[in-house]
């Protein structure tokens, strides 16, 4: 059961060949037994999705099931969800139980999908190791000593070890992506405002995005078909016509014309994750992929860009962390500013820290043009870097990460090479596209992962051009040793 | 040396909108603490703003009626500072962008005993959309603060002036205008005990005859006329004191103690936040249409100045009382549903001018408190126009009006103050007096036109005051030639 699509579950739900209480407890179990290692999940309550997968089991026995009834996602701790403790990694939120349900939550419950848990991550989605996490660092199940990325490192191994059969995720500058290069899975950051951001706790407003983390393009197209959608109550959602993401996943990929940037391609990239890359682009060629050269020439500046806009807006977004109405505040204080400092200071990590200082400094007085409105103008360069190469192709590929999964602790005490993992994703984010990782095969037994960027709302396109893939080749199919 | 000083104004309107600016929840005044809190307002983790298109309404209506230009995109913008009644750690505000550019607002500053009434024109530098702060409430919890975020995302329009005024009279003048305006216009209740309305006065002093501005200090939250004229005054003298004295004017925030009448220095510009101002990536750039402007425009009310010339025009009152009559719309509203109900219009005018007003500033009142109803008022004004009673002994039926009693006929009756128009009548009182006054005659006849008064009088007084004075004047006229 572990290992199939989410479609085989959930016809194996409707032919009653399992129940989804069996289903629930088939992975509470497996995470009973797994995580204590992998430290995927931040809070399991057995309970709370039994309840639920027992509703479900209601629905499929009246015959008003739909694709994810019964079926069991995980939920990234950064989505509150009404009743369950929303921690988004960090002390600030050890004990805040939301006390409402953020859109992407809402939109599974009503498909009847059962919430098997919330996955450890980055604290406040700021990091890409999963080492930044109040509730500790989550292991890659490809090689435990190693980190799962981030910041959806929860999801990613959850997904990776079979602790659930899908996850969500956010993705700010790769959240999504990196992660799911690193632990070997398909993970899916939508077209900026597909995907409401009601109730997902915010890190950088303008880049955040949730999407689907699964093990196929397929499963993500069903998630997707769940995720996406109009919400009035996010005023940057877009009002894009319902669509099914699975309606195009078989379409035949002659002709498709995808731009290689050479920038992707350049210094940096570790020369065996480039051959599992140029072989991915070789098995396209073999599916009727035609490729030509393209080039984001600003694509270098996306790191500066985005460490200058994220922090800007963090430092505005976190700054209701203040210990007044929820969430930690300290013991002790001997005046309002004392509590402030002092509840600041013990809840939030060293990476938050550094985050909000950076953020405060570039939107001070003095500053502001030099750095938070510069970024700004070279973000819609950057942006107007892709509007031009999606004139040449229709899809764009590369590789996701530069390498394969580092061991815990290696980069931690080097942000800015920490940073780089971002390298090849951020872009994407700053030009609000939509962006993929699929597994694309392996360098020393790590998974390595192909990036495919869309243009605007080419998610239907994307999961087309990852499902042909993952037809032609069992890389997705892949199960790391040692977890059974 | 002579000192001029200079004043802007920066006036915090709370908008008539139900619920609050970016979110649902309700904007009712007085409810229990944090009854209004909705996820939105206390900033829950995770919540999203979404701009409530009532207040943008609001916003272009006041553009219009200053004249201003309408921003077809403006941008909301966070400002940041940390306080525990402002529960994001930043207001959603405008900066760079606001809704409403430059417009103009024309006062009537009241004569004074120095100096006779003049009109000015009031720069209107922009005016700004933005959420309101929640309150600290100090000493409800014995030895700690409590917040109530009941008015936290309360709609703001921020209406910011030129440094165009140079007294306190101005200031006054234009505040009190402006008051009037957003409540003509149906955005704003205007209750200053309520905060609905709040000033803070820009002050600064120069020698007169020179350009450069001087270093202003800004006085924060006046809610009363009264203050604001105190303040001014106070500050501006301190200022002038200060500067003669060797000193300098350090640029600052201040507040008015109205128990001293003095101002204070609140914090000074080193003390100043840096707010951090950047757009809000959580709301898009607004945008009004010309489509929108043109709904928003077909939905104003006659502005005061329109109304003031259509008075004038339809009812031929005089510039003056015209003007007098639309400085509010209640009172303008209270005219016309006098003259709708058969008032004569220039006796509606003088009445609710005159006895009216004078007795709603005793009483400290306004019109909508007037316990007479325009109807009533209306019924009065024709019993003087047809003669039935004189214009004194309407004034008597007036007091007893004012009591609560509206049946003006049944007054009249029961005071006996019907007016004698019967010209025998009239014709004999005034044969008794001539009779009875000779001396007086021969005086008139020598040319005293006093004595004229005095018959005229003695036949009023006959008649306890009935007689319609008209004819008595006519009559004696006749009988005398």
């Amino acid at each position: 059961m572990i290992n199939h699509s989410l479609k085989e579950l959930s016809q194996m739900l409707a032919k009653k060949e399992v129940s989804s209480v069996e289903m629930a407890q088939t992975f509470l179990e497996r995470i009973q037994k797994y995580n204590p290692q992998i430290n995927a999940y931040i809070t399991v309550d057995a309970d709370k999705t039994l309840t639920q997968a027992r509703a479900a089991d209601a629905v499929i026995a009246a015959g008003n099931a739909s694709a994810l009834t019964g079926v069991p996602i995980a939920q990234k701790d950064i989505f509150c969800a009404s009743g369950w403790k929303t921690t988004c990694g960090s002390k600030m939120l050890e004990n805040f139980i939301a006390p409402y349900d953020a859109h992407v939550i809402a939109q599974f419950d009503a498909a009847g999908a059962v919430n098997l848990g919330k996955t450890n991550m980055d604290e406040f989605a700021m990091g890409s190791s999963n080492e930044t996490s109040y509730f500790g660092g989550v292991k890659n199940p490809w090689d435990l000593e190693r980190v799962p990325g981030g910041s959806s490192g929860g999801s990613a191994a959850a997904v990776a070890a079979r602790l659930c059969p899908a996850a969500t995720g956010t993705d700010t500058g790769g959240s999504i992506r990196q992660p799911a290069s690193l632990c070997g899975f398909t993970g899916l950051k939508p077209t900026y405002g597909l995907v409401s951001r009601y109730g997902m706790i915010a890190f950088a407003s303008s880049l955040d995005q949730a999407g689907p983390m699964a093990k196929s393009a397929e499963d993500c197209a069903m998630m997707m078909n769940v995720m996406a959608g109009f919400d009035e109550r996010d005023s940057t959602s877009l009002n894009h016509p319902k669509q099914d993401y699975t309606s195009e996943l078989n379409k035949p990929l002659a002709g498709l014309k995808v731009g290689l940037p050479k920038e992707y391609f350049a210094e940096g990239l570790d020369a065996d994750v480039a051959k599992v890359v140029d072989a991915a682009i070789a098995e396209y060629k073999k599916l009727g992929a035609e490729f030509v050269d393209i080039s984001l020439p600003n694509a270098s500046l996306s790191i500066p860009v985005y460490y200058v806009l994220a922090p800007a807006e963090a430092s505005s977004n976190l700054s209701r962390y203040d210990g007044v109405r929820y969430g930690h505040r300290t013991a002790e204080y001997d005046d309002l500013m004392d509590m402030y400092m002092k509840t600041r200071a013990e809840g939030f990590g060293a990476e938050v820290k550094r985050r909000i200082l950076i953020g405060t400094y570039v939107l001070s007085a003095g500053y502001y043009d030099a750095y938070y409105l510069k970024a700004q103008q070279i973000r819609h360069l950057i942006a107007d870097d892709f509007k031009a190469a999606f004139k040449q192709c229709d899809i764009i590929m590369g590789p996701t990460v530069p390498s394969t999964a580092f061991k815990t602790g290696e980069k931690s005490g080097n942000p800015v090479e920490m940073y780089l993992q971002d390298i090849y994703t951020i872009a994407t984010n700053l030009a609000g596209l939509p962006g993929m990782s699929i597994p694309a095969g392996f360098s020393h037994g790590l998974p390595v992962g192909l990036q495919i960027i869309g243009n605007y709302f080419d998610e239907a396109r994307m999961l087309n051009v990852g499902h042909a893939y993952q037809q032609a080749t069992d890389w997705h199919t892949q199960m790391p040793e040692g977890i059974e | 040396m002579e000192w001029e000083v200079v004043i802007g104004l920066e006036t915090h309107v709370q908008l008539q909108t139900k619920t609050k600016i970016f979110t649902g929840a309700s904007t009712a005044y007085g409810a229990e603490p944090n009854t209004q809190a909705c996820d939105v307002s206390i900033a829950l983790p995770g919540v999203l703003p979404v701009l409530n298109k009532e207040a943008v309404a609001c916003a272009v209506k006041f553009g219009l009626a200053v004249d201003a230009e309408i921003a077809p995109r403006s941008v909301f913008a966070r400002k940041n500072y940390f306080y525990p009644d402002l529960p994001k750690g930043y207001q959603i505000s405008q900066f760079e962008l606001p809704v409403v550019g430059k417009g103009e607002i024309t006062i009537q500053v009241p004569e004074t005993k120095k100096q006779a009434a003049y009109e000015k024109v009031v720069g209107i530098t922009r005016a700004h959309l933005e959420e309101d702060a929640g309150k600290s409430v100090h000493g409800a919890v014995d030895g700690m603060s409590g917040i109530d975020l009941n008015r936290a995302g309360t709609p703001l329009l921020e209406i910011v002036t030129e440094p165009d005024m140079r007294s306190a009279a101005e200031a006054v003048t234009y505040a009190k205008k402006l008051h009037e305006l957003v409540q003509w216009i149906g955005i704003c209740d205007g209750n200053m005990q309520e905060g609905s309305f709040r000033c803070d006065v820009n002050v600064s002093v120069r020698p007169k005859g020179t350009q450069a501005l001087g270093t202003r200090r800004e006085i924060k939250n006046l809610n009363s006329f009264k203050f604001m004229q105190q303040a001014i005054a106070y500050e501006t003298q301190w200022q002038i004191e200060t500067i003669e004295d060797g000193g300098t004017i350090e640029q600052a925030t201040i507040l008015f103690n109205p128990d001293t009448g003095e101002t204070r220095a609140m914090r000074s510009k080193e003390e100043a936040n840096d707010y951090r101002y950047f757009p809000d990536p959580d709301l898009l750039p607004l945008e009004v249409t010309e489509e929108d402007k043109a709904r928003i425009q077909a939905e104003m009310p006659e502005l005061p100045e329109a109304m003031k010339a259509r008075f004038e025009s339809e009812y031929a009152l005089s510039a003056y009382d015209a003007a007098a009559i639309t400085t509010s719309r209640a009172v303008a509203d209270y005219f016309v549903e006098t003259v709708n109900a058969g008032g004569d219009a220039k006796l509606a005018a003088n009445w609710v001018m005159g006895g009216i007003s004078a007795k709603l500033n005793a009483e400290d009142k306004i019109i909508t408190d007037s316990p007479i109803e325009a109807k009533a008022l209306a019924l009065l004004l024709k019993r003087i126009a047809d003669n039935t009673i004189s214009n004194n002994a309407a004034k008597n039926v007036f007091e007893e009006m004012w009591l609560g009693n509206a049946d003006v006929d049944s007054i009249i009756e029961a005071k006996g103050l019907k007016q004698v128009s019967d010209t025998g009548a009239i014709e004999a009182m005034v044969d008794e007096v001539l009779a009875a006054n000779p001396k007086m005659i021969e005086e008139y006849k020598a040319g005293k036109e006093k004595a004229f008064n005095a018959l005229v009088g003695q036949t009023m007084k006959a008649s306890k005051g009935k007689a319609n004075p008209a004819q008595v004047n006519a009559i004696l006229k006749e009988k005398l030639s």
